[in-house]
């Protein structure tokens, strides 16, 4: 077998056959693991074997060839400009002389420790991370990440070992407060909802994501929670909203890998800088400065036609490159919600999550993932238990939480209170450390022998339920 | 503090929640109670029973020979249904394949090109699509088109309407290449909706301005969530022939025309306290 790089392209050959990849890009396509987005967009391996031979010429491929070959033109995109520019040579030294094959190994060593892999981290480019994913399997996708160690933080700490993290997500179809409030309370009384109280607003303008942020910065402040609220506006009303003084605590912005796609959600890097700013000029944070919150998702540049031909699993990962310069408290990568034509089953999901959560963590991002599916996807519960558990494995920062898995707004299914404790318990991890020992002084949660809820409403909650019920609580 | 650690007793598997009675206040799946920190069977089976409709109701086909034979027997409807085709020829593949779902096939087309033309173009075109939901359809098309279809012939300015036409395996844009080969001057698309899992049922009406291929999003107006359980079928229709008068007359659809049918709702309950904080 023998590779060779010409300007036209990779070739490889086995025995009497030769197989030809166009560019970078094409190999990269050619190399992903099966799905059903990069079919749709024409780009993937024409058949099994042709994946495998792709593999085997990215795996031969030095981790310095992605240093000056690009797969969207650093001319007219700044997400390309900002991986090249800001890459750190001196991080990269370690792994410099490397192929992607022979970083897998790497990876995978024993001379990879955490702290190895944290002082490398500058010197990894998006693409490098997409690429030697793709040669990996689901169990070193799981292995390394695991070793992958990133802490951020706000009112609390995210992303400690052993430590697994929940989104409290009380959405409603009309933005109902009282809803939304019976939603948070069951949440909380469940133990959820350390990385963020975090609202979809139906109705999505600057008023009414004012009035959000009041109605949870009040509930926070009035429990003293440990933890942070956010209601996923887009960034240009967040902006707006901490102009006319609202109590904002994150930022939120869904991302794309490619400048394009990120035009079509209407904002650029420097709308991001301008929204960090803001926020962090509001000096909300308790025990650290982390204050935006990403959502990305594979399939989303495809989705705004702004992929440059390229896979969706490594526009996935340029957007990490986005996410990593605003150093986020949060990153979910929301797997299953983009629909089947993207990712068609339980299989591809899971694959999808994997990837997304090694690659987020390998460049140094406190990546969650919002564990889903919608129902037209060949996907159910036992899908997402099995997800759940693979990722509780990984080391993921946090996942969502919602009453009984049922988003009544957004009409999917994703993580709920339950699954969050399924997956403490068995896995033995333990909430935001500020968050379980608030957890404990409420009387909701006792850590003693295992996690045991309290059976009643705890004492603290019980007026509140008493002024709503007309004291029948 | 007095702890108000657990006094009942162990023996019962599943703990209820106390607040379970705040489910009056929403949909959501609240107050679940527990088995372990596990969701108790009751409700295990209660959410899988609703996946299962929501999933029933995505690979269900569409039974559009019954659909068409009631949509004929309505005294508004004037011209034989026309049954189509998009190029997606089975599920997997409308699911896989978007693209595929937004064009007709060749015999749809042709039947199409085939149709007498009228004296003057038809003010618009009514596209029936499965979408993502048949059940949606089957449920929601008769009782939404017998209030709209009489109003919008009574008018005043009456529209003038193409013959009605059932798509099976179709997307929203499908209406696009209908409405452009029936010389339509406006298509309006009902479509079966993604299921959720509380509403496996819910048809979306999709509203575009000279339908041609190629048409955005953008260039639309959409009304969601018309069903029994949600948006009733008068509001739906009242809905959508405010916004198809207003799309004949600036002769134009999409982000440029808002439905303000609503406008008088959105000033209530500028508030933003909840129960959970007391106040006095």
């Amino acid at each position: 077998m023998s590779q060779h790089q010409q300007s036209s392209g990779f070739r490889y050959s086995v025995g009497q056959r030769t197989f030809q990849f166009r560019n970078l890009a094409d190999l990269l396509a050619k190399a992903t693991p099966a799905r059903s987005g990069d079919r749709l967009a024409g780009i993937a391996a024409q058949n099994a074997e042709e994946r495998v031979i792709a593999q085997m010429a990215l795996a031969d491929l030095p981790l310095k060839h992605f240093l000056t070959d690009v797969v969207v033109p650093y001319e007219t995109d700044e997400i390309t400009r900002l991986i090249i520019d800001e890459h750190d040579l001196e991080a990269f030294a370690p792994i410099s002389h490397l192929t992607v094959g022979g970083f897998r190994d790497w990876l995978l060593s024993d001379l990879a420790t955490p702290e190895m892999l944290t002082s490398i981290r500058a010197g990894i480019t998006p693409e490098m991370a997409a690429a030697v994913s793709k040669i990996m399997r689901n169990q070193d996708l799981i292995l390394v990440a695991k070793k992958c160690h990133v802490r951020s933080a706000f009112r609390n700490t995210i992303g400690l070992p052993g430590h697994l993290s929940t989104r409290l997500q009380p959405n409603h179809p009309t933005d109902d407060l009282t809803g939304i409030a019976a939603s948070m309370l069951d949440g909380l009384l469940y133990a959820n909802g350390d990385a963020v109280i975090g609202i979809n607003p139906a109705t999505d303008n600057v008023a009414q994501a004012c009035r959000l942020i009041k109605m949870m910065a009040e509930v926070i402040e009035h429990y003293q929670i440990p933890t942070q609220s956010c209601v996923l506006t887009h960034v240009t009303n967040t902006i707006e909203a901490i102009e006319q003084g609202a109590p904002v605590d994150l930022v939120f912005q869904s991302i794309g890998g490619t400048q394009a796609t990120n035009d079509g959600f209407g904002f650029n890097l420097a709308t991001l800088t301008e929204a960090q700013e803001a926020a962090l000029s509001l000096r909300r944070g308790t025990v650290g400065n982390n204050v935006m919150y990403f959502e990305t998702g594979q399939g989303s540049a495809l989705s705004a036609n702004a992929h440059h031909g390229v896979d969706q699993q490594t526009c996935e990962a340029r957007a990490y490159a986005v996410a990593r310069k605003f150093n986020p408290l949060l990153v979910n990568t929301v797997v299953g919600f983009i629909g089947p034509e993207y990712l068609y089953d339980g299989k591809e999901i899971t694959r999808a999550g994997l990837e997304d959560h090694f690659c987020g963590k390998l460049l140094g991002l406190p990546m969650g993932c919002d564990v889903c599916y919608t129902n037209h996807a060949n996907a159910d519960q036992n899908d997402m238990d099995n997800l759940l558990t693979l990722l509780g494995v990984a080391g993921c920062a946090f996942i969502m939480g919602i009453p009984g898995s049922d988003d009544i707004m957004l009409n999917y299914q994703t993580t709920s209170f339950h699954d969050a404790l399924y997956a403490r318990r068995v896995l033995g991890l333990k909430p935001a450390p500020e968050f379980a020992a608030w957890l404990e002084r409420m009387d909701i949660f006792r850590t003693g022998q295992g996690f045991t809820l309290n059976h009643q409403v705890p004492e603290h909650f019980q007026p509140s339920l008493k002024r709503l019920l007309g004291g029948t609580s | 503090m007095s702890k108000l650690l657990p006094t009942d007793s162990m023996d019962d598997a599943v703990i209820e929640n106390p607040w379970q009675v705040l489910r009056r206040f929403t949909d959501a799946r609240i107050g679940l109670g527990r088995a372990g920190v596990s969701v108790p069977t009751r409700h295990l089976l209660d959410f899988q029973l609703a996946h299962a409709k929501a999933q029933d109701a995505v690979h269900t086909p569409l039974n559009s020979s019954s659909l068409i034979e009631s949509l004929q027997q309505q005294p508004w409807c004037n011209d034989p249904v026309l049954p189509l085709q998009s190029q997606a020829n089975d599920r997997a593949t409308y699911l896989q394949r978007p693209d595929y779902g937004r064009r007709l096939d060749e015999a749809s087309q042709q039947r199409l090109m085939e149709l007498p033309q009228p004296d003057s173009p038809y003010d618009l075109a009514v596209v029936v699509v499965d979408g993502l939901s048949a059940l949606a359809i089957e449920e929601n098309t008769l009782a939404l088109l017998q209030i709209l279809i009489p109003a919008l012939q009574q008018q005043r300015n009456p529209w003038s309407l193409a013959p009605i036409s059932v798509v099976e395996q179709g997307r929203v844009a499908i209406g696009d290449h209908v409405g452009e080969l029936l010389q339509a001057r406006c298509v309006l698309v009902l479509i079966g909706e993604r299921p959720g899992l509380s509403s496996p049922d819910s048809m979306g009406l999709y509203l575009t301005w000279a339908p041609k291929i190629g048409r955005a999003d953008s260039q639309r107006n959409c009304i969601s969530n018309v069903r029994r359980a949600g948006l009733q079928y008068a509001d739906a229709s009242r809905k959508v022939q405010y916004l198809l008068n207003e799309a004949r007359s600036r002769s134009l659809s999409g982000v440029q025309l808002k439905d303000r049918t609503d406008d008088n709702l959105l000033e209530q309950d500028r508030g933003h306290h909840s129960f959970l904080v007391s106040r006095s």
